[in-house]
């Protein structure tokens, strides 16, 4: 799998109503430590099955990044069920994603 | 396996430390907790470096971390906690190993000093920030509260009165440490508010800041309602794992000199984690440069 880029017209589809736990990363092309992350996580989604990757491009998609309250990027957001379970703020090496994700 | 020189800290001291090592025919293992390119990575646009007039943080780390790498540096993504000499080499300890090298550069850097307030960790990301030029865009035309009375708080208040409605300037004394220039213009800006002589005592938020308590020095309390709170009270070196084999001034600097060495022979210290007078991207390279040359002295004369 891949880090597929959502919008505001396909998060509800992509994420809210998704069949297993969603790795949601806020980001924006000016913010450094979001470009040190993008790899990781493309890295990531294509050696992790348990959960399926999105991306939110906060400029073009600032409803999402308001409704789930975020103020400082890159964060990355754990969506179960429609609900937020888990988030952590700035850059995170990969070993410390695959703990952030573990069997959610 | 052994390492001739092992960098804690992947940031431009000891990325640019680690190209000497190499360039030296050494061998090199850089240990970094979190990305390489270390606080240079949030910078936007780097406009003081030699040679490139633009260049973002982003970009530079990547060049020089590639340029490390082409050499031959190897790096893991590791959190250094403890050195400990022992038969002439040092072990370093790491949440998840143990490395050995004969020599070892200290180039943690610094991070951003909180104010030490109950759910200040919780709040991060949801409303209070240690970076303006990172996270201001999400406070386009919302009120925020800027903490602090240096030059990094006077430019986080100029920079975010261009975007937010309200900015409150909130600062312990009545006269900044910051240049009076930067102060001067602040006050020409009609939606910056400044709150002297007072610090932040509480936050209050539901899922996202919603307010902060400001308590004056005659004990006075207000609250003030703001979306945004951008903490530039100074940064901290990340010395304290390593007090034991390297000696820290009061404020947690390694004392060492221009040639990086600290009271532990084979030990360097490398960049703004160092007791120095000026902290820029130059004088970082500049120390790894200095340490890994040192470094390779070491080694050579122990050989």
């Amino acid at each position: 799998m891949a880090v597929i880029e959502v919008t505001e017209k396909t998060f509800e589809n992509e994420v809210k109503k998704a069949d297993k736990t969603v790795l949601v990363d806020f980001n924006a092309g000016w913010c450094g430590p979001c470009r040190m992350l993008k790899p990781v996580l493309e890295q990531l989604s294509e050696e992790t099955g348990n959960v399926k990757f999105v991306s939110v491009d906060i400029d073009e998609n600032d409803e999402i990044a308001d409704e789930y309250d975020v103020t400082s990027i890159p964060c990355l957001v754990l969506v179960k069920d429609g609900v937020e379970i888990d988030r952590h703020v700035g850059f995170i090496p990969k070993d410390a994603i695959v703990d952030f994700i573990g069997d959610r | 396996m052994m390492h001739d020189i092992i960098i804690i800290g992947a940031g431009p001291a000891g990325m640019t430390a680690a190209i000497y090592g190499r360039r030296a025919s050494k061998t090199v293992l850089m240990i970094e907790a979190k990305s390489y390119g270390g606080q240079i990575i949030n910078t936007p646009d780097i406009e003081n470096y030699p040679v490139a007039p633009h260049i973002s943080g982003f970009d530079f780390a990547m060049k020089v971390f590639e340029q490390a790498t082409a050499l031959g540096a190897e790096t893991v993504f590791e959190k250094a906690v403890k050195i400990t000499p022992h038969d002439g080499i040092f072990t370093v300890t790491t949440n998840k190993a143990d490395h050995d090298g004969k020599t070892v550069i200290i180039a943690t850097g610094s991070e951003n000093r909180k104010l030490g307030l109950p759910d200040e960790d919780r709040l991060v990301g949801r409303g209070v920030s240690y970076c303006a030029t990172c996270d201001g865009a999400f406070f386009r035309s919302k009120t925020v509260a800027v903490v602090g009375g240096g030059n990094t708080a006077l430019e986080d208040a100029l920079y975010l009165s261009e975007l937010a409605k309200t900015v409150y300037l909130i600062h312990r004394r009545d006269e900044f440490r910051g240049a009076e220039a930067t102060a001067e213009q602040l006050r020409g800006r009609e939606n910056v508010k400044f709150v002297l002589n007072s610090t932040v005592t509480a936050l209050h938020a539901e899922k996202r800041l919603k307010s902060i308590t400001v308590k004056n020095k005659n004990g006075d309390e207000t609250e003030l309602e703001v979306n945004g709170l951008f903490v530039a009270v100074g940064r901290i070196p990340e010395n304290q794992n390593f007090a034991e084999v390297a000696e820290l001034d009061g404020a947690g600097y390694v004392i060492a000199g221009e040639d990086c060495r600290t009271n532990t022979p084979g030990i360097f210290a490398a960049g703004d984690n160092r007791v120095k007078e000026v902290r820029q991207l130059v004088t970082a390279a500049s120390d790894g440069a200095a340490a890994a040359t040192e470094a390779v002295k070491y080694l050579n004369s122990n050989r």
